[in-house]
């Protein structure tokens, strides 16, 4: 699978992370991050969530994200798939991977990642909780927006 | 002319469908595409502030210019992660 993908299959993290690693061998630190299905939100009790995604813009908006980060941290490499489709608690949603050749930037890249996936990406989840179900929705979406984008940057760097 | 709509999560509900087809008059954009759809679905309006656009798959504004075959998507606020 490629550096940045939508996909319906379990997430895997050491997969992806000796696909980031085979053009990144040598660098000190690699972090990861992986979003899973809580089993709470908003004080209700959620029974498993549903990913819908504009797959071929969300593709590009993980790449347009990987490529961000790049030139915040030209030393970092990243790698990042998203799942979709029926997820249960304690499943991953997401994995983000990132090389680099101290851990500062490593770190700082994941969670910028992690942040602009939450502002831009195309991606949809339905929570079925006890009682229920509802459309959450986020961020109005806007890759241009540079405040968003400070903010997420700063978030990084706290 | 002919465009595909794309509608996701809520909108998609509130349409009844994910992709819709419609004929507009020419010279056309996003906006006039919305506007059809509005007329014809009131309860999308509520979106107008909030949601984001793309033609053919790339992020866009309402004054984007549509041409025939394109696809428009209208993205009500996301919530991946």
């Amino acid at each position: 699978m490629s550096l940045a993908a939508v996909t319906r299959d379990p997430l895997d993290l050491q997969s992806l992370a000796r696909d980031l690693e085979k053009g990144t061998s040598g660098n000190g630190a690699l972090t990861t991050f992986t979003g899973l299905v809580r089993d709470h939100n908003q004080g209700r009790t959620v029974h498993f969530l549903e990913y819908e995604a504009y797959e071929p813009l969300a593709v590009r908006a993980l790449e347009r994200i990987i490529r961000e980060a790049h030139e915040a941290w030209p030393s970092a490499h990243m790698g990042m798939h998203h799942r979709i489709g029926r997820l249960d608690i304690g499943e991953a949603s997401i994995i983000i991977v990132v090389s680099s050749p101290h851990r500062a930037d490593a770190f700082a890249a994941c969670r910028y990642a992690i942040e602009r996936v939450k502002q831009i990406v195309p991606i949809w989840k339905r929570e079925h909780f006890e009682g229920g179900e509802v459309w959450i929705e986020g961020a109005a979406a806007d890759p241009d927006d540079e405040r968003a984008k400070l903010t997420a940057h700063k978030i990084a760097c706290a | 002319m002919r465009v595909t709509v794309k509608l996701f999560a809520r909108l998609r509900d509130l349409a009844g469908s994910g992709e819709l087809i419609r004929s507009i008059e020419a010279p056309a954009t996003v906006h006039t595409v919305w506007q059809s759809l509005t007329a014809e679905i009131p309860s999308l309006v509520e979106y107008e502030t909030t949601m984001s656009v793309a033609v053919n798959a790339e992020y866009a504004r309402m004054a984007a210019v549509v041409h025939d075959g394109d696809e428009v998507a209208f993205l009500p606020p996301v919530s991946g992660g």
